[in-house]
């Protein structure tokens, strides 16, 4: 019995914008059944009771005075874009035009 | 030893500075080191020539004019092409940034700039720093001087590779789950993983958030202490950074290299010797030789007992994938690199799927697509949440090994380099290269690979690990074992051929 499907795999990469071929698919799907089965051994570990970490450092809230700090000039930003158009990044149409 | 390229960079420096040799020679014979070598090795991406010889034009004005200098000021630098740098090409090895030149650099690009090091350029690296053997680089794979047919690790095998070619005396790596540290273990190089957050991720790349940290990789513990004290302290910029002094690394090599290690406690994990998690023998013998010259040293040997860390490489493998997957959520083909299908007829929503499957390479997409899996509803608990809960106690591990030990060690990775095409059909099995030096990562402690022996004629490394923010004990641990060394690892390597016929055989027989 596997842990994860090849439906289900299409479906995740739906999620994360990925337009995966069929063959990426096949492949992806038993990798990842692979490595499933082994994170499943974490259900043995007694847990009860211990807090999460998320970060290896405690983390504090960190402030600054809310000024204006320089930031990078425009020109320099757009020119890594791949496409650009009246000092913006362009972007392909949003909504479908028969939407 | 009489060339350029042979000299320690603690030697570079003090000869530049006392007017033996110059910025601009040195740097010279590393570039012309690279144009000699890099054909064979491809550890570079981007070779920045004119850049480095201004940077170490304007050190040796400064040389002549008597001005102060830092400590490595006029020694050239080699950078992991995950590190931002203004002005010149910065991909992580993605098709996705192909192209990409950064409007701004990162906070230690900013700091090397700033002690005078010329970049000789950018290295290569698996994409996105996921994987343990630069198979994984959009722009083709690194070679091991050791053995040309061999993996240099990875994720920083370019790094790894430039300094044990000798095309650079020191370079930087990252060092997520041991980019850093495996590739130095396969190639016979010193590296370091600083403890998390005593360094800064300002333009950094981001993999895995609360695991990325940057670091030196050297030929050995002074160098690259010299360079760790050079690209490391707060930054605010970084909210995760530590605002504390920098742990003395470069004072505890010197101190570690008169080789007394008297009064030492060092710990050896019972879990890593047994089992699935034993290292293949050769690794085991030369690791082994390397614990009796510690203890020759005077350093006792303490069994330590660490039962999560049979847990790291899925807890791991669910933290940093979930973090990857959101962290390059950014690559949407709009603010930088490639866009894909982008022909009038598709929405924003389908040149993004197209540009990120055209511009991601297959573990990158893998590890995307686990780590959505590893958060999406109903999973979370299972998988990150679990996770997150496992790497308490790895941490808990930690603090109490500490408690009975002043730091612990073992082999950096389970096997030598191995051959490449031998685990790339199988992620999980690229995935065991990191077995040891993982649990430091989820700790947050600092970690070093000190070459320590051979096995089958390729480098074995040994790992030491510390407490948070005691780095200098692993430092001290690492030089004292070169001590033991007669010659150092890095300079046995085998010469690499220059014959460019040999080089393009290569190429056609890979």
């Amino acid at each position: 019995m596997s842990t994860i499907s090849r439906e289900e795999v299409a479906h995740l990469a739906r999620l994360a914008r990925l337009e995966v071929t069929d063959d990426e698919l096949d492949a992806f799907a038993g990798q990842l059944d692979v490595i499933l089965e082994s994170m499943k051994t974490l259900a043995e570990v007694n847990t009860d009771g211990v807090q999460p970490t998320s970060h290896a450092v405690p983390l504090v809230n960190v402030f600054r005075e809310d000024q204006p700090q320089p930031s990078l000039p425009r020109d320099a930003v757009l020119a890594g874009g791949p496409d650009t158009a009246e000092d913006r990044f362009r972007v392909p149409r949003i909504l479908d035009e028969e939407a | 030893m009489s060339r350029i390229i042979d000299k320690t960079a603690a030697e570079l420096a003090a000869d530049i500075r006392e007017g033996r040799l110059t910025s601009v020679e040195v740097t010279t014979a590393f570039l012309d080191r690279i144009a000699a070598v890099d054909v064979t090795i491809k550890a570079f991406l981007h070779v920045d020539r004119d850049g480095a010889l201004a940077t170490a034009a304007e050190v040796d004005a400064a040389v002549a004019a008597g001005q102060e200098l830092g400590p490595l000021a006029g020694v050239p630098v080699a950078v992991k092409d995950v590190v931002v740098t203004k002005g010149l090409p910065t991909t992580a090895a993605s098709k996705i940034l192909e192209g990409w030149i950064p409007p701004y650099d990162a906070t230690i690009t900013e700091r090397i700039k700033a002690a005078k090091m010329p970049i000789l350029g950018k290295t290569n690296m698996d994409e996105f720093a996921m994987g343990s053997s630069t198979e994984y680089s959009a722009f083709g794979k690194t070679l091991n001087p050791w053995d040309t047919g061999r993996i240099p690790g990875g994720s920083g095998g370019g790094s790894a590779a430039a300094v044990a070619a000798k095309m650079a005396p020191l370079a930087i790596g990252t060092d997520t789950g041991g980019s850093i540290r495996q590739p130095g273990a396969v190639t016979g190089t010193f590296g370091a993983k600083p403890t998390y957050g005593s360094n800064s991720r300002f333009g950094l790349i981001a993999f895995s958030s609360s695991l990325d940290t940057p670091g030196p990789v050297a030929r050995n513990a002074l160098d690259a202490a010299l360079l760790h004290e050079v690209i490391s302290g707060y930054d605010p910029r970084d909210s995760t950074a530590i605002d504390a002094p920098v742990p003395p690394v470069v004072a505890a090599a010197k101190a570690g290299a008169n080789g007394d290690l008297s009064g030492l406690k060092l710990g050896v994990v019972k879990e890593f010797a047994e089992g699935a998690d034993a290292a293949e023998p050769g690794v085991i013998a030369a690791y082994e030789a390397g614990v009796e010259q510690l203890v020759k040293l005077g350093a006792e040997i303490v069994e330590v007992s660490c039962p999560s860390f049979s847990y790291a490489l899925p807890t791991y493998y669910l933290i940093a994938p979930s973090e990857a997957s959101s962290n390059l959520a950014r690559y949407d083909g709009v603010r930088y690199g490639l866009r894909a299908g982008d022909d009038g007829q598709h929405s924003l929503e389908e040149v993004m799927s197209l540009t990120r499957e055209a511009g991601f390479g297959p573990e990158v997409k893998r590890r995307i697509i686990l780590g959505t899996y590893a958060l999406s509803a109903g999973y979370v608990d299972a998988f990150y949440g679990k996770a997150q809960l496992v790497r308490t106690l790895i941490k808990q591990d930690f603090e109490k090994a500490f408690e009975q030990v002043d730091a612990i060690i073992s082999p950096t990775t389970p096997f030598i380099a191995f051959k490449f095409g031998e685990r790339t059909g199988d992620p999980y099995q690229m995935y065991l290269a990191d077995l040891y030096t993982i649990p430091t990562n989820l700790y947050g402690g600092p970690g070093v690979s000190v070459p320590v022996g051979l096995s089958e004629g390729m480098p074995v490394g040994l790992q030491v690990m510390g407490p948070v923010m005691g780095d200098d004990i692993t430092y001290r641990v690492a030089a004292a074992l070169e001590s033991t060394q007669d010659t150092l690892l890095a300079d046995t390597a085998p010469e690499i051929s220059t014959d460019l016929r040999f080089a393009a055989l290569n190429e056609d027989g890979k």
